[in-house]
């Protein structure tokens, strides 16, 4: 078994493994190295699946709106793979005068950046999606908003990248980056396993900081929890993607016919530390499912099959780092997704495959350095 | 703890076998082929498999298919179904309506 490849990848995540496929179709080697052991099983797998551009920061809105317009639509046949790709619309949805208020700013930070973004009216938003309660008074809509299924996707890419000729290592923790001559060139594993490459990106999630502090350079981020909730299949009911300005439950009715809600008890924080994949809190599941009813009575028979929780990479400001690092050259960066990662994981895979190979990425990324966080940068 | 594991092994071409269109997994209608070619795919995992086909996230979440799937994908491997994590178990045990599990009153179900 050779170890050494041109690019090293830290995380078999939607982000590592849509880097290690982009790079393979370019010819480059590519060595994936995921700590668990299974594929896709961080934030990837735990998360709501929304292929989102409305509601996003300034910072991050470009990528998600040119992964939208230029990978996803063609994504499925791309990968050989249905990745349920959906793009009927993003309702975010008020009940209060104060909601409305939050939606306002919202579109209104969308609509400076160029995104097709309104606000409607309930009546309207009711057309659109005639199950909602008639308590909701207003919505923020984004009609070219969408979601998809984010654990096919995830190994969608992970089973491409992996005909393509990438190798891949599960129970591969990555615990230490080592330079040679100044520059990044070996990870090393927990077990003392080391892999080498000329190019080393970390995109591990949370844990990407403690290994990015091995060559002294921090990320300032934290982890937070995140649940959601699955029904079990329902008949076709309405296929926008939903959210709440009250920030009660998120989620969508998948192609299945199962519905995925995530959302918070508001208790997430104080919870005693777990090790590992955090434990679905018992108060969580039922908190969300009131806020679902809230929106949605005709869904209070349908039964939930399946709780799951995980952790979110939450960075100091709330959006990710993408970044090459000047201190290390050779260490990429791409961590620190707070959440809403999945959606531009096609499109960060692309733009990281470019900078990993020297290319001018095709969106600016500099909005989103590593030394963002520094006085006078 | 985990160990290391490339993904990469060789196991061999996928043959199709006379039984593959048999249903393993009745609550999402997964067949035998279906599950072995997500082997071959490289889903060298229960979890994997069933992230990626839904075998076993139906209704009754795999209380019927589990060792099954177990079976197969370990033969496919060739190693022992012992050594297989089986996918975790996640709450609730049984299908809860939402009005049931979101429900605030001390004592359970309401009456409307």
């Amino acid at each position: 078994m050779t170890n050494t490849a041109d690019v090293i990848i830290v995380g078999g995540g939607i982000i590592g493994n849509a880097t290690a496929y982009y790079l393979a179709k370019k010819g480059v080697s590519v060595i994936v190295l995921e700590g668990s052991d299974y594929i896709g099983n961080g934030g990837s797998s735990r998360n709501g699946g929304g292929v989102r551009q409305s509601g996003r920061d300034k910072r991050e809105l470009p990528i998600a709106i040119w992964g939208i317009q230029t990978i996803w639509p063609w994504l499925s046949e791309e990968l050989g793979v249905d990745c349920e790709y959906y793009q009927k619309g993003n309702l975010r949805l008020g009940k209060t005068e104060q909601h409305l208020k939050t939606l306002q700013a919202l579109t209104d930070n969308a609509k400076s950046c160029g995104l097709d973004v309104s606000m409607i009216t309930g009546d309207t938003a009711r057309e659109i999606c005639p199950y909602l309660t008639h308590e909701v008074i207003g919505a923020s809509w984004c009609p070219t908003d969408g979601h998809a299924n984010p654990m096919v996707t995830t190994l969608a890419f992970y089973r491409r990248a992996r005909q393509l000729g990438v190798r891949f290592f599960t129970g591969a923790r990555v615990t230490e980056v080592k330079k040679l001559g100044g520059r990044a060139r070996e990870v090393v594993t927990c077990e003392g396993d080391r892999f080498e490459g000329a190019t080393i990106i970390l995109a591990a999630g949370y844990g990407s900081r403690a290994i990015a502090n091995t060559v002294g350079i921090d990320v300032p981020m934290s982890q937070q929890i995140d649940e959601a909730l699955v029904t079990e299949a329902q008949p076709p009911m309405f296929w926008q993607m939903l959210g709440t300005a009250a920030a009660d439950f998120y989620g969508h009715q998948t192609q299945h016919g199962s519905f995925v809600f995530g959302g918070a008890s508001g208790i997430e924080d104080f919870l005693e530390e777990t090790e590992g994949i955090p434990p679905t809190n018992s108060l969580t599941s039922s908190a969300v499912c009131r806020g679902i009813m809230g929106y949605f009575p005709a869904l209070r028979e349908a039964k939930i099959v399946r709780t799951w929780s995980g952790w979110l990479d939450i960075c100091a400001d709330k959006v990710p780092v993408i970044s090459p690092v000047c201190e290390v050259p050779g260490l990429i960066l791409a961590c620190g997704f707070s959440g809403h990662g999945f959606g531009i994981g096609p499109a960060v895979g692309k733009l990281l495959s470019q900078l990993a190979v020297g290319d001018q990425p095709e969106v600016d990324l500099h909005a989103l350095r590593y030394d963002r966080f520094k006085a006078n940068k | 703890m985990s160990k290391l594991y490339s993904r990469n092994e060789d196991i061999g071409e996928f043959v199709p076998a006379p039984d593959d269109d048999l249903i393993i997994c009745r609550c999402e209608e997964i067949t035998k082929g279906e599950i072995r070619r997500a082997v071959h795919d490289g889903m060298r995992t229960i979890t994997e498999v069933r992230r990626f086909l839904r075998a076993g996230m139906g209704l009754c979440q795999g209380q019927t298919c589990g060792r099954l799937v177990q079976g197969i994908i370990s033969r496919e491997l060739n190693m022992q179904p012992a050594n297989l994590t089986p996918a975790p178990s996640r709450a609730p045990m049984r299908p809860i309506e939402m009005y049931v599990l979101g429900d605030e009153k001390e004592g359970g179900v309401p009456n409307d």
